[in-house]
């Protein structure tokens, strides 16, 4: 049994301690836009936000967010419409989309740590997350006009 | 190919691209309009709810029209651009169009999404189907408001009398929208000129974007249903000839959710040795999975590895005998004979993996008699009658659900995976979620072959090439998973036109040999599969490299040298519809690309530009594409750094600018990336790699800038999903002996390599 917070609701699970968040938020709790890739936390896919951190769901074991906060891209905005996902819609970011919840969820905290950033900034903290659309360009772009818009008053952050 | 897109899988007789296009005209049509849209006996205001003239859409009493896409959503934005071509001849609001992502159906015709098809496949159909909605919807209109018709015009999904006006929506809630149109009549069908397109050339956001930033979007991977199980393979040490001899799954009793472990019988033969692991949660399936011990009889694949595929290619290229000639022109021998000087050089490309990050997954049941899967896949007519054998039902009691891909990239033209799947659910008896993980999923990979070939130039007075021969061995996906679409060479022998696309390119060579040939050790000891851009990954490696070589052998400028044999004679001249222009179009987009590129300009220490151009993926659909790399080359470590990519496409009509330059930003960096992060290598009957511990795809901190240009026209649209990814290698091996002198043969581009290659050259 493991009791902790998604989007801001309170939720208990009857799992073993060491099952992987992912699954548990994809299959427990229902919410499927947090994405499996590669199992071993290296192609982003399946980043959420524990304790307002960017989190590699795949390789996090439940037991390991007992009280914690969780938030996943389905509760970045209640509408959907956080700066970067205006962002993304904006400069027609995905392709396929798979990747893109992580990267929403990975740039939302480069966002908080880097308001300005630079395109090294960039570079390095957006490393771990894979695009095999290769919509880098766009994403890198979308960052920075979310990034502007946040300078500008967007009530985000 | 052309071939694939009016035949079935059992007929094998090939036509020509012509008539598949003047046979989808009719046939397609034919078919779309074979019933009224409202029986002409019904009441207005108690007719049907919607005005259906063809298969391809219906508009309901709001005048909302829903378009029908059969062609599979995996980033391409496939279903806007597609509406799009319907709605402009429609003359309906954008705002107005909804998409219908279509289940399996044998009324849709061929289900296929590859080969940057959907564009150039669809065009003329929905123009045609759009335009004869807008004639009937007139029609009718100008008889509801008691008018001539030729009096009224359509915009904006209304009907127009001068200040009268009538909207779609309540044509058909009043009209009598009864009339079908006769196969002739659609083929006379009148298109718009292209200054009156509405929709057509403008950017509109896509449809499908908002769902995939909120989580929304519904791949396979998403599909669930009541009481399902979820299931998780084993795979066997080799892709063929596996056979289980026992299953021990003491281990995996003990893992909290582990129901049972199941060996297929695979009827189809599609996934021999296969055995599927149980249980109530996805993780419990993993972990179950991972302590299940299998013994397998294994296949003598398991003594074959990658040098052995490429020595068996050189073995073949060095016969004169064997494999399926495509061109082969009188007077070679001889002109090669009468050579002032020759040139001859072998070029390799090493495995490459899918990779596409969504690992595959389906999901099968049975309900009230027909079996259904649901999953993201590019080639459901392929599929199909593979499950139906594999089931042993009719395909009539088989649907595959539509859903999102989380990449294709050729990969899920492939449907084996939906096999398992459905074998696991009807030995259960229970609903199967079978998911892969990525382990699982590269070793279970189509990817594409090795592949090695040899290229050989004459060359007259004053360096003026006379003749030229291209060999080329590589495994055939086409033959092993879809014989019905092989292609007829010369002398009647079939070859696999996706591995061979390219070599038979548009420069004037004088007198020249084509030959394809198929490597069955790699046929044999895996399953070879179609990876974006197929063939011209690797044709397009060797011809453009080669070329560079041969212009630098005369003293000849690359750009210049490719000009001049660019010159649209012959069989490079080009024909309606398709490749109006011919070789003159990709001369012109070698020149735009060079000036753009500041070709001859003076370059810093090592660092060069090297220049290539294709026609993408077929010389029946041609889109012509040029690029310049810009690299520089450190030669203590010999790391390339590709600094920036310069790409002019010229790709007839381009329906959504917006989508078409993320097809070539995609396409051009997945071509960067094959040429210097990926390749793999297969190693006693598997891939070496399976995971990206040591499998590195391209991440952001490695994209060049990149300038990418298309060029202004109206002709017709051809394909741009895979022409960006074949041009960009061999552009950075060019650039990288302009910046340094050394010459790689060989993809991908190692820094181990390049340091050798500098080595030979000191």
């Amino acid at each position: 049994m493991t009791t902790f917070s998604i989007n801001g609701r309170s939720v208990t699970v009857d799992v073993e301690d060491d099952t992987p968040l992912l699954w548990v938020v994809r299959d427990a709790v229902g919410l499927t836009g947090t994405k499996f890739g590669c199992g071993i936390g290296l192609c982003g896919a399946c980043t959420v936000h524990v304790g307002g951190r960017p989190t590699r769901s795949c390789i996090t074991s439940v037991g390991h967010v007992a009280n914690a906060e969780v938030t996943t891209i389905e509760g970045l905005d209640p509408a959907g419409q956080h700066p970067l996902q205006k962002a993304w819609v904006a400069l027609q970011v995905p392709q396929c989309g798979y990747c893109q919840s992580g990267q929403i969820m990975q740039a939302a905290c480069l966002l908080k740590d880097f308001p300005t950033p630079t395109d090294q900034d960039i570079d390095a903290v957006m490393a771990g997350n894979l695009c095999r659309c290769m919509t880098y360009i766009r994403i890198r772009n979308a960052i920075k006009a979310a990034a502007a818009e946040l300078r500008n008053g967007g009530n985000h952050g | 190919m052309g071939r694939l897109l009016h035949r079935s899988a059992c007929d094998v007789m090939p036509l020509s691209r012509r008539a598949f296009l003047i046979g989808a005209s009719a046939g397609g049509f034919a078919f779309g309009f074979a019933g009224p849209g409202l029986a002409a006996s019904e009441a207005p205001e108690t007719a049907a709810a919607a005005f259906e003239p063809t298969i391809w859409y219906r508009i309901d009493r709001d005048g909302i029209v829903a378009v029908n896409i059969i062609r599979a959503e995996m980033g391409q934005h496939v279903g806007t651009a597609l509406a799009r071509i319907a709605a402009d001849e429609l003359e309906v609001d954008w705002a107005n169009v909804r998409l219908d992502a279509v289940d399996s159906n044998p009324k849709w015709g061929l289900m296929v999404t590859g080969g940057s098809w959907s564009i150039w496949m669809t065009f003329a159909l929905f123009s045609r189907a759009g335009a004869a909605g807008r004639i009937a919807l007139i029609d009718e209109g100008a008889r509801l408001l008691g008018v001539d018709a030729a009096q009224c015009t359509a915009r904006g999904g209304t009907v127009i009398a001068g200040d009268r006006a009538i909207s779609y929506g309540d044509i058909v809630r009043r009209g009598d929208l009864s009339r079908t149109f006769t196969a002739d009549e659609l083929a006379r069908m009148p298109i718009k000129p292209a200054a009156e397109r509405r929709l057509i050339g403008r950017t509109v956001p896509a449809l499908d974007i908002p769902a995939k930033t909120d989580g929304t979007a519904r791949y396979g991977i998403d599909a669930k249903v009541d009481g399902m199980v979820y299931a998780r393979p084993k795979i066997p040490p080799t892709r063929n000839g596996c056979t289980v001899r026992s299953i021990d799954d003491s281990a995996a009793r003990s893992v909290k959710g582990y129901v049972s472990s199941l060996a297929l019988d695979d009827p189809s033969g599609t996934v021999p040795g296969w055995v599927i692991v149980f249980a109530e949660t996805y993780p419990a399936a993993i972990r179950a999975a991972d302590r299940v011990k299998v013994d397998w009889a294994v296949s003598d694949a398991t003594a074959v590895s990658e040098q052995d595929i490429l020595d068996h290619g050189a073995k073949q290229i060095a016969d004169p005998q064997g494999g399926v000639m495509l061109v082969d022109d009188d007077g070679l021998d001889a002109a090669f004979r009468a050579a002032k000087s020759t040139l001859a050089q072998t070029y390799t490309t090493s495995s490459v993996l899918h990779f596409q990050l969504e690992p595959v997954n389906a999901l099968a049941f049975e309900k009230d008699g027909i079996f259904e899967i649901h999953t993201g896949n590019q080639w459901q007519s392929l599929i199909l009658p593979v499950l139906s054998k594999a089931l042993g039902l009719p395909q009539e009691r088989i649907v595959l659900r539509t859903y999102y891909l989380g990449g294709g990239f050729g990969r899920r033209l492939n449907g084996d995976y939906t096999v398992p799947a459905a074998l696991a659910a009807k030995a259960l008896g229970k609903p199967v979620k079978m998911l892969l993980t990525r382990t699982d999923d590269m070793r279970f990979d189509s990817f594409r072959s090795p592949s090695i070939q040899t290229l050989r130039m004459a060359f007259g007075d004053g360096g003026k090439v006379t003749a030229m021969e291209h060999h080329a061995s590589a495994g055939w996906p086409t033959l092993v998973m879809a014989e019905g679409f092989m292609a007829k060479g010369l002398h009647q022998a079939l070859y696999d036109p996706f591995a061979i696309a390219g070599a038979d390119h548009w420069y004037d060579v004088g007198a020249q040999r084509v030959r394809a040939l198929s490597n069955d050790v790699a046929n044999r000891a895996f399953r070879p599969g179609w990876l974006r851009s197929v063939g011209p990954g690797w044709t397009n490696w060797a011809v453009e490299s080669f070329m560079d070589e041969a212009a630098h052998a005369v003293g000849a400028d690359p750009v210049a040298f490719r000009v001049g044999m660019l010159n649209g004679v012959g069989r490079n001249a080009g024909s309606s519809p398709n490749s109006v222009g011919g070789a003159h179009r990709q001369a012109a987009v070698v020149r735009r690309v060079a000036r753009k590129a500041g070709w001859g300009a003076a370059m810093p220490k090592d660092t060069g530009l090297g220049i290539a151009t294709t026609f993408g993926q077929e010389r029946d659909m041609p889109t012509w594409i040029a690029c310049v790399a810009r690299v520089t080359v450190d030669r203590a470590s010999g790391v390339v750094k590709v600094e920036k990519l310069t790409i002019v496409v010229d790709a007839g009509t381009i329906v959504d600018p917006d989508g078409a330059l993320a097809q070539i930003e995609g396409g051009a960096l997945w071509g960067l990336s094959m040429a210097l992060h990926e390749g793999s290598e297969f190693v006693k009957g598997q891939v070496k790699d399976t995971n990206l511990d040591t499998y590195g795809p391209l991440r952001i901190g490695d994209v060049p800038e990149m300038d990418i240009e298309f060029v202004a026209s109206t002709e017709v649209p051809t394909g741009l999903g895979e022409p960006g990814t074949s041009v960009v290698a061999p552009a950075i091996g060019n650039a990288i002996f302009a910046a340094v002198g050394a010459r790689l043969r060989d993809l991908p581009i190692r820094p181990a390599t390049v340091k050798q290659a500098l080595a030979r050259q000191s």
